[in-house]
């Protein structure tokens, strides 16, 4: 008799997974069995079942047949659910059955799971399918893990035996990020250690199966992070503006100022609605659909992430994801596609795909072109717009995503922002600023000095050549009696970026501060060459942005091996070696521009052509001529 | 203070907000049962009080007539766009299915014709995981082709509360709200809101008899049967399915008449 009163109300979901015949059918119908959980007349169903196919012994894995009705072998293959109980209170097993499309009903069935149960054979030890299943409990971010050696009474009930294949199996779960909370021996066939204790193994004195499985606990919302509301719908109900969504994560108040993300507007919460009205209602944590209503009306629509400001998401329009991708059609570099997170919708590109990884062995290829049915990847992902963005490590319910292919969900993953930095805007910190406008003109700068300022911006890998280029053309361009200067990466750290890191955000911050650098030295008249990595897009759009007519992107193109044969600063041996982090083109991204002014190849050409190659272009651009043309022109157009 | 309940319902809602912003037009099958009238009262809760889509009986003009004074005062009380649809005839029904199968065939058929009347791209419905084992295998969006049939052997993946929204001209999705409550949640919910339910739940005496008898699952009189039972209040219902071992379905004869009639039933596009 259950005693349904005393349990638990809520039930726990449960995944079991592991290699082919090593027992997860037998284990569930035993499962099932020892915790009385079959319904009436199943176990004399079973019973005729094996006397019928002429076995003595009772064959487990024929409950599971006979429980869910499907006969029909063609239709068990997509994921199921099955109840038992046990004193604490009931469980529901999630599961999937069936080889065929195995990784897509197993995500589906996987990600509902508040606990897997991974089965080992005793014997075989960990397989292909068990470091497969165990790596995307790792992706799916399963963190309540039952390890079972099954099959124990094949191996003897040998002590050593199962301290072996436990050893084998924890080494291999540590190596992907996961721990196994219990690893329990049993003999799903006998019936030992699932929900009973086993005279054959008395040299174990851990927990049975099922005591293991009452350790486990149901998640509870994640009140204590950071605030996250991400907009479902905005209604409009009586004149009264609603936005309505779940509170993922953190918990909002009536009174509290809200931030929305990409807009970047905040206002005031002016009331926490639910139907019936409940005036006592002044606030709501993780977990609770609500509808709020504020006190401006900013433009909010279904996607836009609510955040108190202290705490807001990143936003970017670039960042990576390890994704696992189910499609039989490859996903493809170049391509692009819809994602989703939260409420949220996308399209992105797949800027680059940085690595394959095969589930089976783990073995890894980088850069490759496309990602194959069943596969796993780490790629990088581009968006027009500015999204706002939390990494997985930040919040697990915004930071991972799904990705459409057509009108199918085929592939998701946890989202991260390695090497990218957030790109939200900072309003000038101080107000009461008044713009003033100079007295002499552009034109009359450009007549005093004989010729117009530029912004000539190289971009490129360490190596590339960077440094020797700019100081050949600024000599150059000063022989010929132009007025010009350099702005050299390493020499502007010794100074005004003295306070710069190598972090993401340092190095959004030293190109955005050089950017305004160079804005100013054009605006004076003056021919800058700036020679910085700049690794990012973002970045440098943001310098061209400080001063759009000036700007002119060179890309100084040589590829990783020739700059890291080149190596003169020894650095690329240091980032090989680990002593430097974070080292562009090792182990942080470069992106290459996708539209520069010009490009230099300085791995087929030698340093002289490539100065005159970009001399002819600044002369041509600087000349007053030009200048007087292009003014012309304009006159002309107006 | 928080608990299960909260967890399932907040659930629901976000469900039946998500499809309400993705798929128009958008109805909802209302059975008048337990579990689609506590799926309508969460449809409110979503929507500030409103139901802002029609509902829709399938009626075979063979259900009890509890069920229909039930249906009027709801529609009246919540203030409901209700479709009254009528159902094919049994005589139009494939002869080969075993005969109650035929006749619930009636209610799928009645479907088709719905849906080709109001073209409606989503439409709610009340099933349960734990109702029966077919079910257990169904989506919370689960795409139908035009002639409603259910491919459960090529269904979409469905993780971390995204769904397949999206789908071709002529197609439309079955939205499942509460797949993820259990017969005994909906009653603890039922009893929480203190949501009405048909008297027919409730145990009476049977005047042939004399045994208590009341229904746990309804359907139509000449295919659903009463069970024996001395739950007279929700309270009992609720003490009841805490210890009982009869399914819910006993009670529907179409489901157990032959090993697969259920499986024929929900592939030809069966609730």
């Amino acid at each position: 008799m259950k005693k349904q009163s005393q349990k638990a109300m809520q039930q726990l979901r449960v995944v079991i997974v592991g290699h082919v015949d090593h027992g997860k059918s037998t284990l569930i119908g035993r499962l099932l069995y020892d915790t009385n959980s079959l319904p009436a007349g199943k176990y004399e169903e079973l019973q005729e079942i094996c006397k019928r196919r002429g076995t003595d012994a009772l064959e487990w894995s024929f409950v599971l047949d006979a429980f869910q009705a499907e006969r029909d072998q063609a239709i068990t293959i997509d994921t199921t659910q099955i109840w038992f109980s046990t004193e604490m209170r009931d469980y529901v097993i999630i599961d999937a059955p069936g080889h065929r499309e195995f990784l897509k009903n197993m995500i589906s069935g996987a990600a509902q799971a508040d606990a897997a149960i991974l089965v080992v054979d005793a014997t075989e030890g960990v397989r292909e399918q068990t470091k497969r299943h165990a790596y995307m409990l790792s992706l799916l971010g399963m963190r309540q893990i039952a390890v079972v050696i099954n099959k124990m009474d094949m191996v003897d009930h040998s002590t050593e035996r199962f301290e072996e294949v436990s050893k084998e199996v924890d080494h291999y779960l540590k190596s992907i990020g996961l721990n196994a909370n219990y690893i329990v021996p049993i003999s799903a066939r006998e019936g030992d250690m699932i929900a009973n204790r086993s005279d054959k193994m008395d040299w174990y004195k851990g927990k049975s199966l099922t005591e293991t499985l009452d350790c486990f606990e149901l998640e509870s919302p994640p009140l204590s992070r950071s605030l996250r509301f991400p907009v479902q719908d905005v209604y409009r109900y009586n004149e009264e503006r609603i936005l309505v969504g779940r509170v993922e994560t953190g918990s909002i108040k009536k009174g509290d100022t809200i931030l929305f993300s990409p807009t970047n507007e905040s206002a005031k919460v002016t009331n926490i609605k639910v139907w019936p009205e409940d005036s006592a209602r002044v606030s709501a944590g993780a977990g609770e659909c609500i509808g709020i209503t504020l006190d401006e009306r900013i433009f909010v629509e279904r996607g836009h992430i609510g955040s108190h400001n202290e705490n807001p998401p990143m936003l970017s329009n670039v960042f990576r994801a390890n994704l696992f991708w189910l499609s039989a059609k490859p996903l493809k570099q170049g391509n692009s596609y819809k994602v989703r997170y939260g409420t949220n919708e996308a399209t992105v590109t797949v800027q680059s795909i940085d690595r394959v990884i095969d589930t089976d062995d783990l073995g890894q290829t980088e850069k490759a072109s496309e990602v194959g049915k069943n596969a796993v990847a780490e790629v990088t992902l581009r968006s027009r717009e500015m999204l706002a963005i939390d990494p997985y490590t930040d919040n697990q319910k915004l930071g991972r995503m799904v990705i459409y292919d057509g009108y199918d969900i085929a592939g998701g993953g946890s989202i991260n922002m390695d090497g990218y930095a957030d790109q939200r805007e900072n309003a000038p910190k101080s107000q009461n600023i008044f713009m003033v406008d100079h007295l002499i003109t552009d034109e009359r700068r450009a007549l005093n000095k004989g010729h117009k300022g530029g912004i000539f911006w190289f971009t490129g890998l360490s190596g590339a050549g960077k440094s020797t280029l700019a100081m050949a053309v600024e000599k150059a361009l000063f022989d010929k009696g132009y007025h010009t200067y350099v702005l050299d990466g390493d020499n502007v750290r010794y100074g005004l970026n003295s306070d710069l890191g190598f972090s993401p955000e340092d190095r959004a911050e030293n190109i955005r501060r050089v950017g305004e650098v160079t804005a100013l030295m054009a605006d004076a008249g003056l021919i800058v060459i700036s020679a910085f990595i700049s690794p990012y897009r973002a970045d440098r759009d943001k310098a061209r942005a400080a001063s759009p007519d000036n700007f002119n992107e060179i890309y100084v193109e040589a590829d990783l091996k020739t700059c890291e044969n080149r190596d003169p600063k020894g650095l690329y041996k240091k980032a090989r070696q680990g002593s430097i982090k974070q080292f562009t083109g090792v182990d942080s991204p470069y992106e290459a521009p996708e539209n520069p002014e010009m490009v230099v190849n300085t791995q087929d050409n030698d340093v002289q052509t490539c100065v005159n190659q970009v001399l002819r272009y600044v002369e041509d651009l600087v000349r007053l001529e030009t200048y007087e043309t292009s003014r012309k022109e304009k006159a002309i157009a107006i | 203070m928080y608990n299960y309940l909260d967890e399932l319902e907040a659930k629901s809602i976000y469900i039946i907000r998500e499809a309400y912003n993705k798929l128009d037009p958008l109805g909802m099958m209302w059975s008048i049962g337990k579990d689609s009238t506590a799926l309508l009262y969460m449809v409110r809760k979503a929507f500030f009080g409103r139901v802002p889509f029609p509902v829709a009986l399938l009626d075979t003009e063979q259900e009890m007539p509890e069920v229909y004074a039930f249906r009027d005062r709801l529609i009246k009380e919540w203030d409901l766009d209700c479709i009254n649809w009528k159902c094919p005839p049994e005589e139009e029904m494939d002869m080969t299915l075993p005969p109650n199968t035929r006749s619930a065939m009636r209610k799928t058929e009645g479907l088709k014709t719905l849906m080709e009347e109001y073209k409606f791209k989503g439409m709610f419905g009340g099933i349960r995981r734990d109702e029966q084992g077919l079910r257990a295998k169904e989506r919370v969006f689960s795409p139908r082709s035009f002639d409603g049939s259910w491919d459960f052997k090529d269904q979409p993946p469905e993780f971390w509360d995204q769904y397949k929204t999206e789908f071709p001209e002529g197609a439309h999705l079955r939205v499942h709200p509460i797949l993820h409550w259990t017969e005994i949640d909906i009653w603890r919910y039922h009893q929480r809101e203190n949501i009405p339910f048909c008297e027919l739940y409730l145990a009476r005496e049977d005047k042939e008899t004399g045994k208590m008898m009341r229904y746990r699952s309804l359907g139509e009189k000449n295919l659903t049967f009463p069970v024996e039972s001395p739950a007279d209040s929700i309270e009992a219902i609720i003490e009841e399915l805490g210890v009982t071992e009869v399914s819910e379905r006993s009670g529907r004869s179409m489901d157990t008449e032959t090993e697969d009639s259920f499986e024929k039933l929900r592939a030809r596009g069966y609730m």
